[in-house]
């Protein structure tokens, strides 16, 4: 079957401060799984949220099945025949399974009385052709994860969906899981769906994928059978860009050791992590999305609690701490979500820089405006903040203005360990680079970095030393003329089983 | 110069409205805008003006507190009989400052749901206040003899004590709130606290101390309470919370919590107050006020959401 | 531990969590049947559930708001309303019409309330706190501050009958607890109040019609009042402008004692009425023991709390399971 199902053509979109789709095309056949791969901020989410009617493109056009179609609404979308199977389940827990299938359609008579045979009975033919084990009446709050996508992928048969978009779908399943995943995708593929897959695993990608398109900053790089295609180059594809652009890497200058980790462990999320970091050294953390890496980091700040393992800090056992300790002890955390996690968005930027130390900018309890709108200047002058004033709310500000905030926050206690998370995520590229500059400056006046990121361009420019994380351990060591794509790339493909144990210091 | 209508309207519309409310009544009632009545409105409404001080605390964290001035008056007024007008008042301050803190362990440490926490609460001490007053009311002993009269129904500089007693404690708590560490770590919990635990602020214990400073509010309103009534019935101050949270409302602080100030309670509680006694002097009876608090009430918040989201139908 | 192990234990917790009150109840009913020879007769019983009727019938209401997401803190209001319109325009109109025209106004303030939470976007808090002051407001204006009295006693006797040992009243509150939950469970209304109270986001994109199912809640809630409150005039022939103050807080005790949840989506009327039973079965056992009233409310509040808790614990062991 080689029917195209789904064209998609010149589509943009623009938000403020960034292009995140830029002129994208391709097109899906009946059949086929289609695979929709880039990096962190590279466009997959925006298009599929346009695909999926949560965003109006700017341009462009949207052909289903030869017919050109405007999707307003995610209803529209699944009028239409497209469905999204997100990545945080789209489902009402206390329902049953039958219900959430046919959210806003059930079958209902002229009392407005639920006709739970009918409905129950179109469930059921749906979780049949997917070769489902629950019933139509299970309540889904009780469902496993695994099981709870399987519902939504139900909703494909139940509307007959043309096309179905899977969104990092393997993000919280276990091997048998995935297996179950792709047996039903299978069946997906011989009854004619055509299947966009979204994800960072290599490893799936060149296992059940037809055709691989790559985006990189909004734009497409081009789309390869993948039967006719390697890892790397398709890896080329998602970086493209000259690796030194990315090169800022601070002078080797290694003092004392400021952290180090052993057997960190905490049930479900990773175990037995060893980790130090200098002063004056930048060490990465590279991984997939899911890899533990977050948690890790949370876990060494204080806001997680940890089952095992010990904390040394420049060179002195200390029992875990409080965020707060953590914070006067000298460690600072950028975290992942800059809106949930980094700032209080109502309050302006002098505000926000100061609140992880209130007291050095009190005196005697009573806060000192002076001396925090010195520091506020002082931060807008050296990361060339954009803002109207102190007082302008920080939400108004754009993604890398408020990340240079969060960034001004914990620098102005002069730290001597930070933490950054994903730095810069969905960040233009001025900002990017301003950013991996001023990563550099910091291990240069003596801080020890860590850099969590899922970038590969990135934490192989910025990083001294890189360690990889596979699923909740730490998967490789890289450093010196170690440290490549492909070494990464490997590190990280595979299994937790088979990870590798190096530890070259 | 363009003038940005959005943010004048959520900054001063609320302003502006009370002023034409009080024009307006100025023309219909006689004796309105006098200083006499201002101050007398305002030696009104201080009892519940000086709870919404602390209640406005715990509201910026985005909580909720149902204050118990009833409990509180009874103890003021009873312990007035048993160890002297000090010994009452401190005492009274005390037990503010305990139950302040039993609402903060439940609600800040243990996370537990805060309208349902203060209900519960509301219950229970409503039970430790019949069983302390024993069913029957309590009057001070004495009562023309004792300075406790002052707190209630003292004049200073012929400004009405209680008056002082709200205003001066609205100066400190705006201090305390705008100014203080304190005052910021309750901003930042309620504007964003996962924020605000990733930077190291105690979060559970901003949000226990915001209930322990709101039950000392309480403490001193019930204390101007028996002063000024000089006894005490055990269902004394029974409704007040829900006055409490509607001027807080009313002045535009957000239940969500993040944002607010204490001036804005001021007005708002003191509009509430002025609404009740204007249409009193049009001659309208006293329950005439819920009604027209009910609309502006709307009207007001309504508003102020219109306003802050850009267009006025959800 | 086994697989099979875990899933009864979760099972387990499951059912805990959902089930509750019904084991408070026992308990209660267990204690107070051995503390006292006068609890467990069908006279007390039958007066324990008739009394328990009218902030039962408030809290059928509740539930369908709070399922859906919201609260209605305008009940108690609404109640004395219907109570002084269905005696106090008697005269004028005749008993029937009166109790019609007191159903009317809980409808239409019922009514009044959903739409503006569903056009203004407000939160409910704010605007049924708004209604319970304005609305006590409009009785007051109504009864003139004096306690309205019915002139036919007969008005008095229609409540007075019983099948067995279930007066009217009881019987009005269980059918409209069982018609409730029905609408909960078979109609579409009912299952899409769960939907936008659990997940609104998911419902939204569903392109479920969110506020049409508010206002309907809302309604149905005020029309509930207005039951509640023109039973209670029957009941006691006369209406107070004061009727039904702080009830609507024992209402919503009532519910969140029996399990339904504030944050909405999750609750169903059975856990409703075991809270409201419980409630009652607390306030007469304790009064039988001649406890002192004080003793009631502590008790009330205490067990408030530690439901509270007790639904904290359960629902963090079942999401770590």
């Amino acid at each position: 079957m080689t029917d195209t199902v789904l064209s998609v053509s010149g589509i943009t979109k623009t938000f403020p401060g960034v292009r995140a789709l830029d002129d994208v095309s391709f097109d899906v056949r009946a059949g086929e799984v289609h695979a929709l791969m880039g990096e962190n901020g590279a466009g997959k989410s925006t298009l599929m949220k346009v695909l999926a009617g949560l965003y109006k493109p700017d341009a462009g056009t949207i052909t289903l099945r030869g017919k050109p179609v405007t999707i307003t609404s995610p209803l529209v979308a699944r009028e239409k025949g497209i469905l999204l199977i997100h990545q945080e389940l789209s489902l009402s827990p206390e329902l049953s399974v039958a219900e959430n299938i046919y959210l806003g359609a059930w079958p209902t008579n002229a009392l407005g009385m639920l006709n739970k045979r009918k409905l129950r009975a179109d469930a059921q033919r749906a979780l049949d052709a997917l070769g489902c084990d629950f019933g139509p009446g299970t309540r889904v709050g009780t469902l496993s994860i695994a099981r709870q996508q399987m519902v939504e992928i139900a909703r494909s048969q139940a509307f007959n969906a043309d096309v179905v978009i899977f969104d990092e779908p393997t993000a919280s399943l276990t091997d048998g899981e995935r297996r179950q995943l792709f047996a039903t995708i299978a069946r997906l593929k011989a009854a004619g769906v055509g299947i966009v897959y979204i994800s960072h695993k290599m490893d799936e990608i060149f296992e059940i994928t037809d055709r691989i398109t790559v985006l990189r900053d909004g734009q497409v790089q081009g789309t390869r059978v993948t039967a006719d295609t390697d890892l790397a180059g398709i890896t080329r594809m998602m970086i493209g860009r000259d690796l030194a652009s990315y090169f800022h890497r601070a002078r080797e200058d290694f003092r004392d050791e400021v952290l180090r980790v052993e057997g960190l462990s905490r049930a479900g999320l990773f175990t037995r992590v060893d980790l130090s970091v200098r002063a004056g050294e930048v060490l990465g953390l590279y991984g997939l999305v899911g890899a533990g890496r977050s948690e890790l980091v949370e876990t060494i700040f204080g806001l997680r609690r940890a089952d095992a393992g010990r904390l040394v800090w420049k060179g002195q056992e200390i029992p875990f701490p409080t965020p707060r300790q953590a914070v006067d002890l000298g460690m600072a955390l950028v975290p992942e979500s800059r809106k949930e996690q980094g700032l209080v968005l109502g309050m302006g930027g002098r505000e926000n820089v100061t609140l992880p130390h209130l007291a050095s900018f009190s005196r005697g309890g009573v806060m000192d405006r002076g001396r925090e709108r010195q520091v506020f200047d002082k931060y807008r002058d050296i990361l060339d903040i954009k803002t109207t004033g102190p007082e302008q709310p920080v939400e108004k500000l754009s993604g890398g203005n408020q990340q240079k905030f969060v960034l001004a926050k914990w620098l102005c206690a002069e730290p001597a360990l930070i933490i950054l998370d994903e730095p810069t995520r969905g960040i233009d590229v001025g900002s990017k680079s301003a950013i991996h500059e001023l990563i550099a400056k910091l291990a240069e006046d003596g801080l020890a970095v860590i850099v969590i990121s899922s970038e590969m361009p990135e934490v192989l420019g910025v990083s001294h030393r890189i360690l990889t994380m596979t699923e909740g351990r730490i998967s490789g060591s890289f450093t010196g003329d170690g440290m490549t794509e492909q070494a990464l790339i490997d590190a990280v493909s595979q299994p937790a089983r088979r990870a590798v144990q190096e530890n070259t210091a | 110069m363009t003038i940005d209508w959005q943010q004048a309207l959520r900054r001063h519309g609320l302003i502006a409205a009370f002023g034409l409310f009080l024009a307006v009544v100025a023309v219909g009632a006689d004796g309105f805008l006098t200083l006499g009545n201002i101050l007398d409105v305002l030696r009104q409404v201080s009892i519940t003006g000086t709870i919404a001080l602390g209640v406005t605390f715990v509201v910026v964290t985005g909580r909720l507190d149902l204050s118990v001035l009833t409990l509180l008056t009874v103890i003021v007024v009873d312990q007035h009989n048993v160890v002297g007008p000090v010994g009452a008042v401190a005492l009274t301050l005390l037990a503010g400052l305990a139950i302040g803190a039993v609402n903060g362990v439940l609600v800040g440490l243990l996370r537990l749901n805060a309208l349902i926490v203060t209900l519960a609460m509301l219950s229970l001490l409503q039970g430790v206040t019949l069983w302390y007053s024993g069913g029957s009311n309590v009057n001070v002993a004495g009562a023309g003899e004792t300075w406790f009269a002052v707190f209630g129904r003292g004049t200073l500089f012929g400004v009405p004590v209680p008056v002082l007693i709200f205003l001066g404690g609205a100066v400190v708590a705006s201090f305390f709130l705008k100014r203080t560490e304190f005052g910021r770590a309750v901003h930042a919990v309620g504007g964003n606290e996962t924020a605000s635990r990733f930077s190291g602020i105690a979060t559970a214990r901003t949000v226990a101390a915001a209930y322990v400073v709101s039950g000392l509010a309480t403490a001193i309103a019930a204390i101007i309470m028996g002063s000024r009534v000089m006894g005490a019935q055990n269902t004394i101050g029974q409704g007040y919370e829900l006055t409490v949270l509607a001027g807080i409302i009313l002045g535009g602080t957000s239940l969500m919590g993040g944002s607010g100030s204490i001036w804005r309670t001021v007005i708002g509680i003191t509009m509430l107050g002025f609404i009740q006694n204007g249409l009193l002097l049009l001659g309208y009876e006293y329950y005439v006020q819920w009604l027209v608090s009910w609309v502006v009430i709307i009207a007001a918040v309504w508003l102020d959401l219109a306003a802050k989201r850009g267009r006025v139908l959800a | 531990m086994t697989a099979l192990a875990a899933r009864t234990r979760g099972a387990a917790a499951d059912w805990l969590l959902r089930n509750h009150i019904w084991l408070f109840l026992a308990l209660a009913v267990a204690v107070f049947s051995m503390a006292s020879p006068y609890f467990l007769t069908v006279n007390n019983l039958s007066n324990v559930l008739t009394q328990a009727a009218f902030i039962g019938i408030l809290a059928v209401g509740m539930t369908m708001v709070m399922i859906n997401g919201e609260i209605d803190l305008s009940v108690g209001a609404t109640l004395a309303l219907a109570s002084a319109l269905a005696i106090g325009l008697q005269p004028a109109i005749g008993v029937w019409p009166a109790v019609f025209a007191g159903f009317l106004s809980g409808v239409a303030l019922g009514a009044l309330n959903g739409t503006l939470v569903a056009l203004s976007g407000m939160h409910s808090f704010i605007v049924t706190l708004g209604g319970l002051i304005g609305i006590r407001g409009l009785v007051f204006v109504y009864t003139g501050e004096q306690a309205l009295m019915i002139e036919d006693f007969a008005y008095t006797e229609i409540p007075e009958v019983y099948l067995g040992p279930l007066s009217l009243t009881a019987l009005i509150f269980l059918a409209l607890a069982a018609l409730f939950q029905w609408v909960l469970t078979g109609t579409r209304h009912g299952r899409e109040t769960y939907a936008v109270g659990d997940n609104i986001a998911a419902a939204h994109d569903a392109g479920i019609r969110i506020k049409r199912h508010k206002i309907i809640n809302f309604t149905i809630c005020g029309a509930l009042a207005a039951i509640a409150g023109i039973l209670l005039s029957m009941r006691l022939g006369t209406a107070e402008p004061n009727a039904g103050r702080i009830w609507e807080l024992w209402t919503i005790i009532a519910v969140v004692l029996g399990g339904t949840r504030l944050a909405g989506g999750y609750g169903s009327m059975w856990m409703t009425v075991g809270g409201v039973l419980t409630l009652a079965v607390l306030r007469n056992g304790l009064r039988l023991l001649n406890t002192p009233n004080y003793v009631e409310l502590m008790v009330m509040g205490s067990v408030l709390i530690l439901a509270l808790g007790l639904d904290r614990v359960l629902a963090a062991r079942k999401g770590a399971a």
